[in-house]
């Protein structure tokens, strides 16, 4: 039996979604783009001074095409990620800006070779089902940054990608460069490798290049992930219930106009909610109510049949040190209890700011063991204990039993050398952070570059070289 | 007076700045020895930790409310109330994100600067053109997205292309703003947060007053 856990009861949702509905058709839901708009005109949804009107019947009709659940591939073209039922993946959190300097301990502006680093060492880590485009790299020019970072990540890495367009007119380039990755735009949408996340801005606004980029993402068939983001108190209602109604119409209205562009494209009920912290104005990650603004957006999603995201796993922490842990091991667990399909957030420091290597390896233990505690306690054996008594007498030798040793693999998770359960020896014992470091090297010694064709090499420069001109950026560059 | 402005009462406050009209008290006196010591004693508490943002948003609505009736008699005796400083403030252009911009707006107001918010995605020429009309002391620029902080930039060179720095100060803030970005930009400070701003935009009124003295 898989264990689980319950925020919302039925009731509850049914209320959550009927109060959704309503704040679609009052206030209704500001729309930026302008082909958006003519697009929701022409289903017959009322739009008056950029505040779209949409009706119930309008979005259930949108409802009944966004597929239950789809896949993303990896490389070689297997299945790696399945958005969909109970199933649970994580991914390092994306695009902060800063990185933690192991060596200092201070945070500085992240770079390529932060994000090179980070992308190696996901690449090693089973408990990463995906990549995650996860540093702006400041020593790239910004205008391309966001195809710039995908760029970096697909030539280190085999898994899929959570990623994401944040300026207008990027994203284009983005799909060329999947599409070339892919071997074509065919197959980027019959074996799409990665999702793209899509902001909201709360409350009930639909951006211009958001809106946009929904539109653009339905049609050419890539998974999109929208990641409604409610500030309990600050942007959205005070009450959980309350931000989590705003979670539901923003996510709904922006699957509407996703599946009025293209029926039946990939679309993710997803969402980055967290309450607003009333000391500092902050949005704190880590905070429980963050985490139960998750689940319960989450649970919203499910009863819905719709594939689902959250934020977790992340820390309001400036260090890798007993808060980080504490904050991210708790939300890493209740966001596999519920069932997450997709958690991001591993590695995430200072309230999504800052992203550290040696986090995002402890990070891999918590989940390693919330991936443990979904499992359950599962019968394995003929008698529970009697077989095994019958073998063993009163003599206590179970280490000497062959199902002991056939066993244990599948009942215990094994920890890396990160968690210290060792007698305390000769050697002077070491800390989490001080073990973590060592673990980076070990695992950057394993890891392996994927060997890319040189015509796909040849294609991601000509994509980036095209983008560059197009952003009036000096030809000189071209990335490498 | 200052008891209404503590709990964050607009009612009470409106009211007791009416009594205070009927009963010809001035209102400069009013608003200095009643309401503000009120608004500074919410700003302290704000400040360890004792009183939290809500709070110190209705003790900011109902200075503002007791402003609001004791203003027209002030402008008819001639007396003005003291600010600590004018401050023009808006988001980047591109950038509609100001709910950070919004609680340093009230902080700032709640402590006795006088704030011209300038709202969203605010061009540079729009900055310039309301610091030259208010005779702002300070400018400050909110950016949340990577790719609005540029505007940031944008403003700080309009301000310098005006001829109004380095008298008029220009300050920066928003998520991805860091103390390497400011001091690229030329900045004249960066807070991470509302609190830390006021900290800095008193800071840089005491820097414009030993300016003005040498």
């Amino acid at each position: 039996m898989r264990p689980r856990i319950q925020l919302l009861a039925p009731d509850l949702i049914e209320r959550i979604l009927g109060e959704a509905f309503e704040l679609l058709m009052s206030p209704g839901v500001r729309v930026g783009s302008a082909p958006v708009i003519e697009l929701l005109r022409s289903a017959g949804v009322e739009v008056d001074n950029g505040v779209a009107r949409i009706p119930e019947r309008v979005v259930r009709n949108c409802l009944a095409s966004a597929p239950q659940d789809f896949y993303l591939y990896n490389r070689q073209g297997e299945k790696a990620v399945h958005y969909g039922g109970d199933d649970v993946h994580f991914d390092p959190g994306s695009c902060c800006v800063q990185m933690l300097d192991p060596d200092t301990v201070e945070a500085r502006p992240s770079e390529t070779r932060d994000l090179v680093r980070l992308v190696q060492v996901t690449e090693t880590l089973p408990q990463f089902a995906a990549q995650s485009t996860a540093v702006v790299c400041n020593d790239a020019p910004s205008a391309i940054g966001d195809l710039y970072r995908l760029f970096i990540v697909l030539q280190h890495s085999h898994k899929p990608v959570v990623t994401g367009s944040f300026s207008a007119g990027g994203l284009p380039g983005m799909i060329d460069l999947l599409a070339a990755d892919s071997g074509g735009q065919d197959n980027l949408r019959r074996k799409p490798r990665a999702v793209f996340d899509v902001c909201p801005s709360p409350p009930l606004n639909w951006s211009e290049f958001g809106s946009h980029n929904l539109l653009d993402l339905a049609r050419a068939g890539v998974p999109a992930e929208i990641v409604s983001m409610p500030l309990a108190g600050g942007t959205a209602p005070v009450t959980l219930a309350g931000s989590v109604t705003q979670h539901a119409a923003e996510v709904l209205a922006g699957i509407a106009l996703h599946q009025l562009a293209g029926p039946g494209s990939p679309i993710v009920w997803g969402g980055a909610p967290a309450i607003f912290d009333m000391r500092t104005g902050g949005a704190p990650m880590g905070a429980v109510e963050t985490a139960m603004l998750n689940m319960a957006c989450a649970e919203v999603g499910k009863h819905l049949g719709l594939p689902t995201h959250g934020y977790l796993v992340a820390t309001d922490s400036k260090f890798v040190d007993a808060q980080a842990g504490a904050e991210s091991a708790r939300s890493a667990m209740l966001g596999a209890l519920i069932g997450i399909n997709m958690i991001s957030g591993a590695g995430m420091l200072d309230s999504l700011a800052c992203h550290s290597v040696e986090k995002l390896i402890l990070d891999t233990e918590w989940i390693a063991s919330a991936y443990r505690l979904v499992r359950g306690v599962e019968v394995r054996t003929e008698t529970l204990a009697t077989g095994m008594f019958a073998q063993t007498g009163l003599s206590g030798e179970f280490l000497k039993l062959k199902e002991t040793r056939a066993l244990f693999r599948q009942e215990q998770h094994l920890p890396s050398s990160v968690i210290d359960r060792s007698a305390r020896g000769s050697q002077p014992p070491s800390d989490a952070f001080t073990r973590a470091r060592a673990r980076v090297d070990e695992l950057l010694s394993i890891y392996q570059k994927p060997s890319l064709p040189e015509e796909v090499l040849g294609k991601f420069q000509k994509i980036l070289g095209r983008e560059a001109d197009r952003a009036g950026i000096a030809s000189a560059f071209r990335g490498d | 007076m200052r008891q209404s402005i503590i709990d964050g009462a607009s009612d009470a406050a409106t009211e007791l700045a009416q009594q205070a009209l009927a009963n010809g008290i001035d209102p400069l006196e009013a608003v200095n020895l009643g309401f503000a010591a009120g608004i500074t004693f919410a700003g302290d508490q704000f400040g360890c930790g004792q009183m939290f943002l809500p709070d110190l948003l209705a003790s900011a609505e109902a200075m503002k409310a007791a402003i609001n009736i004791l203003e027209p008699e002030m402008l008819k005796r001639g007396s003005q109330r003291e600010t600590l400083g004018k401050i023009v403030l808006g988001t980047a252009r591109g950038d509609i994100h100001d709910i950070g911009k919004n609680l340093v707006a009230t902080i700032l107001s709640a402590s006795g600067f006088q704030i011209f918010d300038l709202g969203t995605s605010v061009t540079p020429e729009q900055f310039v053109a309301k610091a030259k009309e208010v005779d702002a002391d300070i400018v400050g620029i909110s950016a949340l997205l990577t790719t609005t902080m540029a505007g940031q930039k944008a403003v700080i060179e309009a301000l310098d292309r005006s001829g109004l720095r380095p008298r008029v100060k220009a300050i920066i803030g928003g998520a991805a703003v860091t103390q390497k970005w400011a001091a690229e930009i030329g900045a004249d400070g960066y807070s991470r947060n509302a609190i830390d701003a006021l900290e800095l935009a008193k800071n840089l009124m005491g820097t414009i007053a030993s300016e003005e003295t040498t």
